[in-house]
Formats: C-alpha cells, structure tokens, sequence
C-alpha cells in the first residue's frame, strides 16, 4: 500500500506542475538566459559565466534548495529544472496511461477474436503477433519513430503532426500489443472450451452476448493485473525513447528529454540529469511493487512478470 | 526429433520474412510524407531525390521496392547513406558487430553468474534480512533506466571519484579492439558491463529464487529429505537443478532482446561505436537508409538466436521433442 502512496504522490505533484511554474513565476519552455534570481537578497545571474578553462560558454546555476526559486537549479538554457522536472513528469505520465489504454484496448480485441472465433481468423491473428513478439521493442519502436517523427503520420482523415504527444503513445502502445494480445487470446481459448460457454452456445445465444457476459468478467482480472506493470513498462520505454531524442519531442519535456539535456552537463551540473532519473527509478518502482501486490491478491496464478522487456 | 526442429526452422524463417515486410512497409509504406524525402534526408536536392526514387524502385509495384530493398540490404550490400554521402551502409554494419557482441557476451556472463549467486542466497535464507536486502536491490536495479545508471557510472568514474584509488583504472570512453590491445579491451568495457547487467541481474535473481521456493514444495525434495540427505546437497543438486529451465528459457529470450534494447543505449551513453551507437548517431541525422539497414541485422539476429535456445532445448529436453 505503499507503494500505492507513493504513485499517488507522484501523481499529484506532477498534476501540479503549472500551479508551481506560476507560483515560482517561471516559464519551463523558453529559454531564459539573461534572467536574474535573488538568493538572500543577492543578486545571482542564472547563468554564470565561466571560470574553467577558456571562460569561454555559461555554465547554468546549481540547486539553490530553496523552493520556488531554482530549487534544482537550471538547465543549459537557464530553465527552471525544477518546474521543467514536474511537467516532464506529467507527460511521462500521461504517455504511460494512454499508451497502456490503448494496448489494452488492440490486446485485448485481437485476444479476444483470435481466441474466440478461431480458424482462420486466429491463425491470420496468432501468426501477426508472433512476428510482432519476435521484432525487438526497441528496433520496432525506433521505425516507427523515425519515419513519422519529421512530418507525422497521416491515415485517411486521421493526422497526427510531428511533435504530437500522440506519436509516442501509439507507438509505445503498439509494442506491447502481443504482450497482452498472447495471454488473453490462450485465456479465452480455454473458456471458449469450458463447459458453460458451450452450453450458452448450444442454448443459441448470440456471440457478442457471451463474450460479453461469459468471456469478459473471466479475463478483466487479468487486465487489471497488467495495468500497473505496463504503466511501469511504458515510463521505461518512453523515457528510453525519449532520450534517444525520438519520443517526446522539444519543447515539450519528459523525464527523458531532460535527463538528454542533462547528459551535457552531466559534469558541472550533474542534478539535471539524476533528479528525472530517479523520478523514473521511484515511479517505477512503486508501480511495479503495487502491480505485483495487486497480482498476488487477485491472480496469483497469473504468470504476468515485471520489469520484462 | 527431426521434425520439431524443421517445424522450429521453419518457423524461424517464417517470422524473419515478417519482420522483413513489416520493416519494409513502415520504412516505405508509412502514409504522411513522401518515402524518397524522408529516405534522402533533410534538405535533399530535387537530383537526388530523383536518384532515389529511381535506385529504389519507388515509381514501380509494392512487391519489386520489397524485392529491392532487401537484394541492397542482404545480396548486394550496396544500400548507401545519402546524408553522409556515399558511405556504404551494410559494410559499416559488419565492421560494428564486434563491439555489441563484446558488450553483450560479457553482461551475459556477468549476469548469470550473479544472478544465480544471488537467487541461490536468497533461496537459501528466506525471509531473512538477508534475502529481503537482496531482493529489493533487485528491484531497484529493474526500475532504473539503464541508460541513466550509465550515465551515474560515469558520472562516478569519469569525473568525481576518478582521481581516486578506486577508479583511477577507468580508461576515458570509447571501444579498443580486443585483438589489438586486450587488456584495454578489459578496461573500457568493464563498466559498461557492469551497467547492462544490473538490470537482468534484479530480474533474474528474483525468477531464480521464486523458482527454487516453487521447487522445494514438490514431492521429489520430500524425497531427497526422507533418504536423508543434507539440505545444502537438496538445495544444489535437486531444487537448484530444476529451476534453471525457467532460467534458462528466459535467458534465450532476453539475451536476443538485449541485443536491440539496453545494449543499444547503453553503447550511446558509453561511446561505444556498436551498432546501437550507429543507429544513434543515423537518428540524429535522419539518415534511414542505416537505420533500415541496422534495424534488419539486429532483428534477424535476435530471431536466429531465439531460434538457436530453442535448438539447443529441443535436443536436451525429451518432452519438448514430443509436443
């Protein structure tokens, strides 16, 4: 329960995220070079100018720990860390959620009518995900990104524009749909064999009906097991592509970009780039604590795993 | 025998023709903008898109820019870069896949090894203070990005504890050839290794230790209690027997896995010129012909080496033969 606390947590502070950026009065998406913060009434320029070397190039300021006033300092082009830090969590979060939503959704169709209608149907169905489960997340994930991450994508009257939200979470959802898609359809072909859906059958109820009434309250435990696992799952897979400079696009900030734009000044300011990794860390981790709790108490016999990519 | 592993091989070829196709299809199919811009890159000449379109094919069927892509790709080898002009892309390829087999054999290794320490450990002394310490560094260890505790680690041993004792030995970034210089070689690639195998270390060393629990409730450790033998004897040599086909199975899965996920960025956050670094660096320039190219190597690998366990599995395990 926990760690059911801290996702809540986590949660919230990043929902937060623009009553913070306006409490502090800073703008996390411009950069702000020659902006000037007072620490103890002193004047302090947020980028200094350097000492090392050739004192040649700005070097951001560090953590001030005073809240609401760079409390993590700022990045390479003197942005709040900070608020940058929260709204960077709100689209991971966001990115997670709808991703998950819509792998459960094509998972648990595909499982659904492959398991259920059978024939050919299920073999079309069954081989698709095969080769879907066999291709690498990450090779799959960086096609699809770097073909639609220049000029979108555009099917019939749907168009998503480069640097849409919506690019990382269909193909982040993608994905994963064998990873829900192969366990629902077994599920459901071992209960369109049980006893009572054959008697439904052969009493002529109509196949909408049992699926809906006799097949889906039998695998909705299931799915809820997989939510908090594939949200775990998703960060991770968000933040990886995120960083590759292939997810989130600028200006908008994940926990991944950030901790991208943190690499530079992994050296001199190596807070912009821990600070989002343990933001994941702790996410995920709470999430996966949480998602294995929940699977013990409602399908232990389940064979849903975490951390699996 | 013979027949489950032609059913196996040709399932194989089965899934690499659809990881062909399908790559084919996001790479030239994509609706949105048009294939050739996207294939030439940022700010193509009107010459070489045209050159483009005529070298693949794109004014001809679906079937024949299939056909061509993968006779550049796997017979002719000739696909070429247009970003960085000229360069030929499959020999670039062939030229990295030392680096990422370095890399990954060597996290292999290391991960097994601790792993079964660990799962064995923790097995031993459940619920102990020792098994809980264990198995929650597990769980950290599967919750952390990897490419951010490269990063950490470089932090640590490039930069802050460098000049001391402890790190001092870390050679700056970057990949020696194993032939050339051995013992750099050994160097540069021992925390990458390190890095990569955290992950796989937490998840392992949990599978292992559920597996060996799992193992002792069966009726054969019953047995082993009654002849009286001691339970370190029980423990290795018939709990910990069993639980390694679970270990084994995923092993086969993840280690093909690793190959196109964390080893790839593991090899950007460490400069390793590997494949994964590659396919960086053609992220960054939009170069998609390499892209392509690295995408459909790594994949066909991982599926031969999925392929490959399952060989090995069918010829040591009599049950699998059957079914």
């Amino acid at each position: 329960m926990a760690s059911l606390a801290i996702v809540v947590v986590i949660v919230l502070s990043c929902l937060s995220a623009p009553l913070y950026a306006r409490w502090a009065g800073v703008d996390p998406f411009t950069s702000t070079l020659d902006a000037v913060i007072h620490i103890d009434g002193v004047e302090v320029p947020v980028m200094e100018a350097s000492t090392e070397g050739l004192g040649l190039g700005y070097t951001p300021i560090g953590p001030t720990w005073e809240l609401g006033n760079y409390f993590l300092g700022a990045d390479n082009q003197g942005r709040d860390v900070m608020a940058r830090l929260l709204y960077g969590g709100l689209s991971s979060l966001m990115i997670a959620a709808a991703a998950t939503v819509f792998t459960l959704i094509v998972g648990t169709t595909a499982g659904l009518v492959a398991g259920y209608f059978g024939g050919v149907t299920d073999t079309v169905l069954s081989r698709l995900l095969d080769i879907l489960w066999a291709f690498p997340i990450y090779l799959l994930a960086i096609s699809l990104s770097i073909v639609t991450i220049t000029a979108g994508i555009s099917i019939g009257p749907i168009t998503i524009e480069s640097g849409s939200l919506w690019l990382p979470v269909i193909i982040i959802g993608i994905v994963y749909v064998p990873y829900v898609a192969r366990p629902i359809r077994g599920q459901v072909l071992s209960l369109r064999n049980s006893e009572f859906v054959l008697a439904a059958i052969n009493l002529g109820v109509p196949g909408w009906h049992i699926l809906w009434r006799d097949i889906q309250p039998n695998i909705t435990t299931t799915l809820i097991v997989f939510v908090p696992l594939m949200m775990a799952l998703n960060m991770l897979t968000e933040s990886a592509l995120s960083f590759l400079s292939i997810g989130v696009q600028p200006p908008a900030a994940s926990w991944g970009t950030i901790i991208q734009d943190g690499q530079a000044l992994l050296y001199t300011r190596p807070l912009v780039a821990l600070a989002p990794g343990i933001a994941i860390a702790l996410a995920v981790m709470a999430l996966n604590v949480f998602g294995d709790g929940l699977r013990d108490a409602l399908d232990p016999r389940s064979k849903v795993q975490l951390g699996r990519t | 025998m013979i027949y489950a592993i032609l059913r196996r091989f040709g399932q194989m070829l089965f899934v690499m023709f659809g990881i062909s196709v399908i790559v084919f299809l996001i790479f030239f199919a994509t609706p949105g903008s048009d294939p050739a811009a996207r294939i030439a890159g940022r700010n193509a000449s009107p010459e070489v898109l045209e050159a483009v379109r005529h070298s693949f094919g794109f004014d001809r069927p679906l079937y024949v820019q299939y056909g061509l892509m993968m006779q550049k790709i796997f017979v002719t080898g000739d696909l070429t870069s247009f970003v960085n002009r000229g360069w030929k892309v499959v020999p670039a390829v062939l030229d990295a896949i030392p680096v990422t087999l370095s890399l990954v054999f060597g996290a292999a290794i290391l991960w097994v090894v601790v792993s079964v320490i660990i799962g064995i450990v923790a097995a031993a002394t459940r619920d102990s203070w020792l098994d809980k310490l264990l198995m929650a560094l597990g769980l950290i260890g599967i919750s952390m990005p990897v490419y951010w505790l490269g990063e950490v680690m470089n932090l640590i041993t490039q930069s802050r504890y460098h000049d001391t004792w402890l790190f001092s030995w870390v050679p700056p970034l970057g990949y020696k050839p194993l032939m050339s210089d051995p013992k750099g070689w050994f160097l540069t690639l021992v925390i990458p290794w390190i890095t990569l195998a955290v992950l796989y270390i937490g998840i392992y060393g949990r599978v292992l230790r559920a597996a060996i629990i799992e193992s002792m409730q069966e009726d054969f450790i019953r047995t082993a209690r009654a002849k009286g033998l001691s339970e370190t004897r029980i423990l290795l040599r018939h709990a910990l027997r069993t639980s390694l086909i679970a270990f084994v199975t995923l092993f086969g899965l993840d280690f093909g896995a690793l190959v196109g996920g964390s080893a790839l960025l593991t090899e950007v956050v460490f400069g390793l010129n590997g494949i994964g670094k590659l396919t960086y660096d053609a992220m960054q320039n939009l170069d998609l012909p390499m892209i392509m190219a690295t995408v459909m190597y790594a994949s066909m690998f991982v599926v031969i080496a999925n392929a490959v366990v399952d060989f090995v599995y069918i010829l040591l395990d009599p049950r699998v033969r059957t079914s």
